[in-house]
């Protein structure tokens, strides 16, 4: 564990900014440019990823536990979103045999 | 803020001093999930799509043990690799979807797409340059605070209301989604 250890202390927290903020805009562009509801909801997994992980390098370049926490509650929340997001994209589905973001804007005015 | 330090520092990462070659893994797994999410992003097939974003959070749990956030690490491999993932993969399978069916949108839109995600990272990484972010401390990850027992007990003396709160709202998705799902019963 020691080598793993001595192995993250040379990059500095910027890089994980930088990182995470790169997965984050790819994220946002899957949500923006796809047409497939589930890919979309994929994107938005890839975005709360990314968030996570930048918690977890902030916890531990700052040594509290806290964020670590606030990482499992966010896991709990995605975990909830996406079964209830699944089982909406199941009932349009349904009801209009296609997952096209486009088939769902009869909500819209 | 940029990468180009590291890149001078390439040379250097792979003659001597040891630390510095394994603070390369760092970069590596960085690499490999950034590509593997923009694989997830523009691949055509769904089953493809979450094929390669289970890679990327196997990346991801990488980065996790980098940290020595090891329960989290765990947490991540289970949790949405094992069961969120298996989610998507069993609704794509049973709604038949794992064919290329999807419509494609408009060049101009896919486009557009592209130059928002681009413009909302160049204002994120230019807002970011302007953050003093205090140099690691040295020590980072070198304590124990990602195992198991001091995150437990975080979570079950500071954090124990929002924890059950959170066993609440598992316990409202889960009737939501049984609710949702289920058949209409046929009206007579």
């Amino acid at each position: 564990m020691d080598n793993i250890i001595t192995s993250i202390q040379g990059v500095p927290l910027n890089h994980y900014l930088l990182f995470c903020s790169i997965v984050f805009a790819i994220g946002v562009v899957g949500a923006l440019t796809r047409r497939n509801v589930i890919i979309i909801m994929m994107s938005i997994e890839l975005m709360l990823n990314s968030v996570n992980l930048l918690l977890v390098a902030f916890s531990a370049y700052s040594n509290d536990p806290a964020g670590q926490a606030f990482v499992l509650f966010v896991m709990a929340l995605a975990a909830a979103e996406v079964a209830v997001g699944l089982a909406i994209i199941v009932m349009v589905y349904r009801n209009t045999r296609s997952i096209d973001i486009n088939a769902l804007n009869r909500l819209r005015w | 803020m940029t990468w180009k330090p590291e890149k001078n520092n390439w040379p250097k990462l792979f003659k001597g001093d040891k630390s510095r070659q394994r603070m390369s893994i760092f970069y590596f797994v960085a690499f490999l999930s950034i590509f593997f999410a923009l694989m997830t992003v523009f691949t055509k097939n769904p089953v493809h799509s979450v094929l390669y974003l289970v890679i990327t959070f196997f990346t991801f749990t990488v980065h996790y043990i980098l940290l020595n956030a090891q329960f989290l690490a765990a947490v991540n491999f289970i949790v949405y690799m094992g069961a969120i993932m298996v989610l998507f993969l069993f609704v794509l399978m049973l709604l038949n979807l794992n064919k290329d069916t999807e419509p494609l949108k408009s060049n101009l839109v896919k486009f557009m797409g592209v130059i928002a995600g681009l413009c909302f990272l160049v204002t994120l990484a230019g807002a970011l340059r302007l953050v003093e972010v205090s140099p690691p401390m040295g020590d980072a990850g070198a304590t124990d605070i990602g195992l198991a027992k001091p995150l437990g007990h975080v979570l079950f003396n500071e954090f124990l209301l929002p924890f059950e709160i959170s066993s609440i709202l598992l316990l409202t998705a889960m009737v939501g989604a049984v609710l949702l799902a289920k058949k209409e019963p046929k009206k007579v």
